[in-house]
């Protein structure tokens, strides 16, 4: 009864720890935020999840006891990481932090003539436009770079 | 000025609800399990904060009235008087009892008058660390 529990949770706990390594590797190894960004977001998303689902599973079947604090847990990481990733990339973005390799910017054109039209340059008047062509245009660079 | 920062918003509104549910879940299970007020009213607080980060200060003021000052003044006030609660009744200051209640729904409930001091220990936390947090970012 409690070995099939404990080897569930070894199991997933170990991939999860596995893929946080390699999200650290990626964060060390990577050249630029974006990349960075990419690898620190996914797959230590991805590590943690797998954790918390060994441990939910590990309790589940070796005491019987089912954790609702570890499914709002691992809602709420799945809901919250990547904005996060998101937030910080946008705002590394605007504050004109470089892209490394043979990226082209097209978001870049988009920004100066948009800033362009504001009289007083202030990067807060946008219509909602921009916040979704943002992701769109995100994320094939992101691709590109690994 | 229309919004830019859909994403954040949209999540925000999600997790809000989450986080209140949370601190809802360790105010009242302070008394058996870990949490608490202080825990409870914190991470109220967290989720107060998280809304005055993504919608902004004027906004949030519009739609939830409350004077933080005046929020932790009444938790004071409330702690203080479960106190004296005990004085009246020929105890010692702060003097807690307990006992079980039936109630409609949950059935046989253990209810303490420590839960009351709890409130108010929540409403001054929350009170204090939104208006920290407000009387700083308001200082420009």
């Amino acid at each position: 009864m409690s070995g099939s529990g404990e080897a569930v949770g070894a199991i997933l706990i170990l991939v999860g720890a596995i893929f946080s390594l390699i999200s650290a590797i990626g964060g060390i190894r990577l050249p630029d935020v974006y990349t960075r960004s990419h690898a620190a977001s996914k797959s230590s998303t991805l590590g943690v999840l797998c954790a918390l689902v060994g441990t939910l599973l590990f309790f589940l079947i070796s005491d019987g006891y089912f954790s609702i604090r570890l499914i709002l847990g691992i809602f709420f990481v799945f809901l919250t990481a990547p904005v996060a990733a998101h937030v910080l990339c946008r705002s590394a973005y605007r504050n004109d932090v470089p892209l490394v390799g043979t990226a082209e910017d097209e978001l870049k054109d988009y920004y100066m003539e948009n800033e362009n039209t504001d009289e007083d340059k202030e990067e807060v008047t946008e219509n909602e436009a921009p916040a979704i062509k943002l992701i769109d245009n995100e994320t094939p660079l992101q691709v590109s770079e690994t | 000025m229309k919004p830019n920062n859909v994403i954040l918003q949209t999540v925000t509104q999600v997790a809000v609800f989450i986080i209140f549910t949370f601190s809802i879940y360790l105010f009242m299970n302070g008394h058996h399990n870990p949490g608490g007020g202080f825990i409870g009213g914190l991470s109220t607080a967290a989720a107060i904060v998280l809304l005055y980060l993504s919608f902004g200060i004027e906004k949030v003021r519009e739609n939830i009235r409350i004077d933080y000052k005046k929020l932790a003044a009444v938790g004071v006030f409330i702690a203080v008087g479960t106190g004296l609660a005990g004085v009246i009744f020929g105890q010692p200051f702060l003097t807690q009892i307990f006992g079980h209640v039936q109630l409609p729904i949950f059935g046989d409930t253990e209810l303490a008058s420590a839960l009351v001091f709890d409130t108010g220990v929540a409403l001054a936390v929350i009170g204090t660390a939104v208006n920290i947090i407000l009387s700083i970012c308001e200082d420009r």
